[in-house]
């Protein structure tokens, strides 16, 4: 009789606290791995953009001269320049794959025989490699037998080397990794199409929405997670751009095509480079403009939770 | 000089004394890393080492082949953290930062006993910095202008000896409706290679070596006239279009089919260009023209080398490893026609048949008098070679922007030199 009553004091402090401990014991491997391979590089970088280091020697300290000599090469329109001067063009151009990505997401939502062959035809640059997109429009664009030029000749227009001009570089470039984070933002908005509810449809069509104003009105309300997802995914995948730029260009030519992720591998990584300091100091660089955009994606994230 | 001598000659009696015991027996295990990732090299390399493994059975060898292009920069891990017994590498500056690290083995010894002090002269100064040898060259290979030798007999032309010559000719490949000249300036170094030889020829091998170690202003008179001598062959047209979209592979069609009559290359072109089909009635070599006839002819010639990580645990097998790699009968295997293909390093050895590897042999060895280059990425530091070879490829696209791009180039001058 007594044994019953005493259960609950016997009853450990886990066994008490479970329903709050719970949460953090599945987080904490998480947490683990975040700290170790994010958050604490973040601060190594910080730490050795104030070195000179050329990964092998010692480290020699000298404050903020990494970034006085980035600030000299904004000013002299040096390689700085060029590479953060593209990595703007890159964000503002590649959030054209938001816009091109709901279109082709409106034209496939139907229901005709076959219509999953052709979503997943669309849907198919996301999944190949990037190096593979690099390729095949590394050879589109060559201008002895790229296809753009001999599809030029036929309405007579000049060939152009799009990869080996530098005015032309990077939005040759751009247009390459426009084609997989289409379909990428394609596949979110279509997503978010099926959740679209056909009775505000109905009731839009009865008050007389149609066309453009029944899509502004009705559907893109409805479609905003979908939106803000494809926007943070573009705004990252346009600053993260690496990978295209190393296969079509190597940053060329002349270093005109380098956006701030490739110099810094360039510098600090690359067969001629040993400025793991100075290499920082550009990774920081892009950390806080990168930071801007995150602190705006986790506050709106943050204002819709509260929201709820 | 003479006290140099006599610790030489000191060295090379202990050394042989060490020598003899060495070789007798070999245990334990030699690792060997190798960035000979192209086929043909490949195997030769696999060959040879197992060729040295026969002669001593007791010694267990394991050999890692890493691809070329990413041994250049896992070397830096491998060499502090997980040293090999024998690396390949370069010579001249690109061993630098790993000898200023105290990452590679001083074998000075090596060059002390007399087969090696005799056999390995030539590429002896390649591999010293600071007076020391750090490591044995295995193979070279000229450069020079690679022509369509079927096309000069079309056009009446001749091998150029001089520049007047060597203008006159592009004149008149360019007037056929062909470019004198094909190459692929993506990976940039192919424009190293021009500005090699454009400034040697101007200027001689002394003021290109201080020009290489930040001695000389890019904004210097000399500099400009190397340029200048450059634009003459841009101007007229002598270079194909859009070279700076291609690799230097990409541009071995141009000269295949015949648009282009030249193009100057390492010998390492000769293998695709004749698998390309061009035979060898059609394909023939010459030693680039004299420019300014006051300065003696130097030529490039890279070197590839074996070296011992400070960090190796077998050093005695790894020693035995590069007198083998480097003994006149290996030399003349590993480099011959079925081989590598390049020029043995050892004297006593014998250079192939091969017309091309012949000829280069004879340049070098009668005609360099200058001296003799390992290339532009490799004599100039790292950093200089990359901003550089990006000012070459514009200058040949924007030859105008001359001006402003020596200023860019002796902006960084200032900046890597300290």
């Amino acid at each position: 009789m007594t044994v019953s009553s005493d259960i609950p004091e016997t009853e450990s402090w886990f066994h008490r606290n479970q329903q709050r401990i719970a949460p953090w014991l599945f987080l904490a491997p998480g947490i683990l791995f975040f700290a170790v391979y994010v958050i604490a590089p973040v601060f190594q970088s910080f730490n050795l953009s104030l070195y000179e280091w050329d990964g092998l020697g010692e480290k020699t300290y000298v404050g903020m001269r990494n970034y006085e000599d980035l600030y000299w090469e904004y000013v002299d329109r040096d390689a700085f320049f060029t590479s953060l001067k593209n990595n703007v063009l890159w964000l503002f151009l590649y959030l054209l794959a938001i816009p091109a990505g709901l279109f082709i997401a409106l034209f496939l939502n139907q229901t005709v025989r076959g219509i999953r062959i052709y979503k997943s035809l669309f849907f198919f640059p996301f999944v190949i490699s990037q190096v593979v997109v690099g390729l095949v429009f590394t050879w589109f664009y060559d201008p002895t037998f790229g296809l753009l030029n001999t599809m030029l000749a036929w309405v007579g227009l000049g060939p152009i080397n799009v990869l080996g001009n530098e005015n032309l570089v990077t939005y040759g470039i751009v247009a390459a990794g426009l084609w997989p984070q289409t379909a990428y933002c394609m596949i979110l908005y279509l997503t978010g199409l099926n959740a679209v509810d056909p009775e505000q449809i109905e009731a839009g069509r009865l008050d007389g929405a149609k066309g453009w104003s029944m899509l502004w009105n009705i559907i893109l309300p409805q479609l905003r997670p979908a939106t803000f997802i494809a926007f943070v995914v573009t705004i990252i995948g346009a600053l993260r751009s690496f990978d295209l730029i190393s296969i079509m260009t190597q940053g060329g030519p002349f270093g005109s095509s380098r956006v701030l992720a490739y110099y810094m591998f360039e510098v600090a990584l690359s067969e001629y480079g040993f400025r793991m300091g100075y290499g920082a100091a550009i990774a920081v660089v892009l950390f806080l403009i990168m930071l801007c955009f995150i602190t705006y994606f986790l506050w709106s994230m943050y204002r819709e939770e509260k929201g709820h | 000089m003479l006290s140099k001598m006599k610790t030489t000659a000191a060295a090379a009696a202990v050394a042989s004394a060490f020598a003899v015991p060495a070789s007798a027996e070999l245990t334990g295990d030699l690792t060997i890393f190798l960035d000979t990732s192209n086929p043909a090299p490949r195997a030769t390399m696999e060959a040879m080492i197992a060729r040295f493994g026969e002669k001593h059975p007791d010694l267990n060898i394991e050999t890692t082949v890493i691809d070329r292009e990413a041994y250049k920069t896992q070397i830096r891990n491998f060499l502090t953290a997980n040293a090999p017994d024998v690396a390949t590498w370069y010579a001249a500056n690109r061993m630098r930062p790993y000898v200023e690290a105290g990452l590679f083995e001083d074998v000075s010894d090596l060059y002390a006993e007399p087969a090696i002090a005799e056999g390995l002269a030539s590429t002896k100064g390649a591999l010293t910095i600071d007076g020391k040898q750090w490591g044995v060259a295995y193979t070279y290979y000229q450069w020079g202008v690679y022509y369509r030798k079927d096309i000069f007999d079309e056009l009446g032309l001749s091998e150029p000896t001089n520049w007047e010559e060597e203008k006159a000719n592009c004149g008149k490949i360019v007037a056929s409706g062909r470019a004198c000249y094909t190459i692929g300036t993506k990976y940039l170094w192919t424009a190293g290679g021009w500005f090699d030889y454009l400034n040697m020829r101007t200027n001689g091998f002394d003021f290109h070596m201080d020009l290489a170690a930040g001695k000389v202003s890019w904004e210097d008179e000399r500099v400009k006239q190397t340029f200048m001598n450059w634009k003459e062959l841009i101007d007229m047209g002598g270079f194909i279009a859009d070279h700076q979209t291609y690799s230097w592979q990409e541009a071995l069609p141009f000269m295949v089919n015949g648009e282009a009559a030249s193009y100057l290359m390492g010998n390492f072109a000769v293998a695709p260009l004749r698998e390309a089909g061009l035979t060898d009635d059609q394909l023939d070599f010459y030693q680039f023209p004299v420019i300014n006839p006051d300065v003696e002819l130097s030529e490039d010639a890279p070197t590839d080398t074996f070296h011992i990580p400070a960090n190796a645990k077998n050093k005695e097998a790894a020693r035995e490893f590069l007198r083998f790699a480097t003994s006149p009968e290996e030399q003349t295997i590993i480099n011959n026609g079925k081989n590598l293909g390049q020029l043995p390093v050892n004297a006593a050895s014998s250079v192939d048949d091969d017309k091309f590897l012949q000829q280069g042999f004879k340049m070098l060895s009668t005609n360099s008098t200058g001296g003799v280059a390992q290339f532009w990425d490799r004599d100039a530091p790292a950093e200089m070679a990359k901003v550089s070879m990006e000012g070459f490829q514009e200058f040949m696209v924007k030859p105008d922007q001359l001006d402003k791009i020596l200023a860019k180039l002796e902006r960084a001058r200032g900046r890597i030199y300290k």
